[in-house]
């Protein structure tokens, strides 16, 4: 299961157990009034709740950033690999060119712009994305990545960018590390 | 104390006071639907279910998010002052200046984008407006800034005006949020929510318009004077400071509408506590410090800023869950409540609040926002809490008022019109949802032939959505030209 499944299954739970307790609520409303306990139960509930949630966010919080998912940007990041992304409207430059990376090693993509702000999205063999970084002018965005699956993949420009925006693609390999070839 | 008297007597218009409310309902209600057409048009132009050409997909895209975000502004400003009025003593005349800056900023935008050919999305990103490519020229751009410019003016008068107000009442903001209780004493169960809520957004939405007019000054400096280059990353930062603040601004404004109606449908009681306090303080700091969660991909951000965006939008969530959705929940649950359309459109907006926020929150995690950033994800949760979420708010104080005029029945296309609102309004976000699941990158007026599916069916929601909102805008139009009148028992209690 890929980070986007993940993210879909915890929405979709999410989402009906919001919906299940909304119906529940509803259901009950037109019943006799509520006691005095039943309030007082009620706050209980919801100190319960609050503490469950500051818990959960803080250890998803904790394991999300630690590691820190950004590469850091002023270290050598000891990409045995360098690929230098420049956006223009409306296309990418990537050198060297054509691209090709091998799996299994680590890739350093040095992004900028030439002109306005594009976002720089890898996509996979599956058509989704792996990982991304924005494209401005004036700055070089430092993307590290380890491919693991060989294949043709895809960039895409997930920046508003001007008309041809939704034309900006660009294509690059990674090859297999041990036969150096696209599978 | 919120009252739960259905009609009362001190929430009275004048008749200058009806004529500039009913002006502002009307013309937000003809701008919602006119939006919700474009934003039609675009999602059948993607499945190809509707021939529009690149040029003027990117105009309908500009002119939906600027319409869109500046009018649900406009329409829950006129809930918040229509409440608060009651507190504090407002200008009309303020309030009024506000309308029309707002229509001259608007004809601005318009004549920009569908006369100038401006198409550089309602965030006007730097330096994008002056990249135009030939399509539309600097003036196009400037011309639009200055329709910006003009609506935060009026923003900004109705917030000071609001904030005079409440200091002349409560002395200071901080009395008027009710600072005095966070840490102890008797909190005045007296003191009006709506007065809580006005504060944080009076103060909130000031430093956000502020921030969003520098951006807009230094741009149009760089339009006209181009060696003047700006900082990419600063004027992003301002421009995303803005944006976020000014749409969560409307939320906070809506929920007003929630605070004052839910207690007289339920016939229980809605008041003040510390918790609220607290929620209210915490989500005035959270609002001005978690937009950085829109420059994640911005790798040349100070990491710390990044982790700041992150934190803050899980505690971001507390207050909806845990005060607000939670405290509306325990008001409904046996009380009594009969279900008029006012009570369901409260309770649904409360839901869409609820649930839209949960995508919303995974997406600024910063390892998921790597794959979900600027896909069809982001319009999935951002519709879900806006078109299930603050609309319903404004819809619901909407039909309160005219039902107040009309015996507080609501007719039968007006009932058809909320399920199909509801089923519509579903669909339509699932489909954006589980686009931004398959990485359907947002924006694109072209998408590939595997993304089609999901595209129709958002066109098939933004249908139904579409006749649905036309369904209750129409009761509500047809409300406003009847006489006032008293309206039948809410809920069973009475």
């Amino acid at each position: 299961m890929n980070i986007q499944d993940e993210v879909w299954s915890i929405t979709l739970i999410g989402v009906g157990v919001v919906a299940l307790v909304f119906v529940w609520v509803i259901s009950q409303s037109g019943k006799s009034p509520a006691s005095e306990r039943q309030q007082t139960t009620a706050s209980s509930i919801r100190r319960w709740w609050f503490l469950v949630l500051v818990v959960a966010g803080i250890g998803i919080a904790y394991a999300t950033l630690k590691p820190f998912p950004i590469a850091n940007q002023s270290a050598n990041l000891q990409g045995a690999q360098i690929v230098a992304v420049v956006g223009h409207q409306w296309y990418w430059e990537l050198s060297p060119s054509p691209t090709q990376v091998k799996a299994g090693i680590p890739v350093e993509f040095d992004v900028t712009s030439d002109d306005v702000n594009h976002g720089f999205a890898i996509y996979g063999p599956d058509d989704r994305i792996v990982t991304q970084t924005q494209a401005m002018p004036g700055y070089t965005n430092r993307l590290l990545h380890t491919f693991t699956r060989p294949g043709k993949y895809r960039v895409l420009c997930l920046e508003y960018c001007g008309l041809a925006h939704h034309n900006m693609l660009a294509e690059f390999e990674v090859v297999d590390i041990a036969t150096g070839e696209q599978p | 104390m919120s009252s739960t008297e259905l009609y009362p007597a001190n929430e009275a218009l004048s008749r200058n006071e009806r004529i500039v409310l009913n002006t502002y309902i009307v013309s937000t209600l003809a701008i919602f639907i006119l939006m919700m057409l474009f934003g039609l048009m675009m999602r059948m132009a993607q499945g190809t279910w509707l021939n529009v050409p690149l040029d003027r997909f990117y105009q309908l895209l500009t002119v939906h998010g600027a319409g869109m975000v500046g009018n649900v502004g406009l329409a829950s400003s006129a809930v918040m002052w229509f409440f608060l009025r009651k507190y504090v003593r407002l200008s009309l005349a303020i309030f009024a200046t506000n309308y029309i800056l707002f229509i001259l900023g608007v004809l601005a935008i318009l004549a920009a984008i569908f006369i100038g050919r401006y198409a550089g999305a309602w965030t006007f990103l730097y330096p994008l407006p002056v990249h135009a490519m030939g399509v539309w020229s600097p003036h196009a751009a400037a011309l639009f800034m200055l329709g910006y410019l003009l609506i935060g003016v009026g923003f900004l008068l109705f917030y000071l005006d609001v904030m005079l107000a409440l200091i002349r009442v409560y002395g200071n903001l901080g009395r008027a949020l009710g600072l005095q209780w966070l840490l102890g004493g008797e909190i005045d169960k007296d003191h009006p929510k709506t007065v809580v809520a006005s504060t944080m957004v009076a103060i909130t939405n000031s430093i956000g318009t502020l921030a969003g007019a520098v951006a807009l000054v230094m741009c149009l400096i760089n339009i006209y004077f181009p060696t003047v280059v700006l900082n990419a990353l600063l004027v992003k930062n301002l421009t995303y400071l803005f944006g976020h603040m000014f749409i969560n601004a409307s939320i906070y404004m809506g929920v007003i509408s929630v605070y004052e109606l839910l207690p007289r449908y339920s016939g229980r009681p809605y008041p003040i506590s510390r918790p609220f306090l607290w929620s209210w303080a915490a989500s005035l700091v959270m609002i001005l410090t978690v937009y950085p969660h829109h420059l994640m991909m911005d790798y040349a951000m100070p990491m710390w800023m990044l982790i700041m965006g992150q934190i803050v939008s899980y505690c971001a969530g507390l207050p909806v869950f845990t005060v607000t959705v939670f405290g509306a929940l325990t008001n409904v649950y046996r009380s009594g409540m009969r279900w008029p359309l006012t009570a369901r459109l409260l309770m649904l907006s409360m839901f869409g609040w609820a649930a839209g926020i949960i995508p919303a929150i995974i997406d600024g995690t910063i390892g998921v926002n790597r794959v979900m950033h600027n896909t069809q994800w982001v319009p999935g949760h951002f519709h879900f809490y806006l078109l299930l979420g603050v609309l319903p708010m404004i819809l619901a104080w909407m039909f309160h008022l005219v039902n107040s005029r009309a015996k507080g029945t609501d007719p039968a296309f007006a009932k058809l019109g909320f399920p199909v609102y509801l089923v519509g309004g579903l669909i339509f976000v699932f489909a954006f949802l589980d686009a931004g699941h398959h990485s359907v990158a947002r924006r694109y007026a072209v998408h590939l032939p595997e993304w089609l599916p999901s595209d129709h069916a958002g066109s098939i929601g933004a249908m139904l959505v579409v006749a649905g909102m036309l369904l209750l805008a129409a009761r509500i139009i047809i409300g406003l030209l009847k006489a006032p009148d008293h309206a039948g028992p809410a809920h069973a209690g009475r």
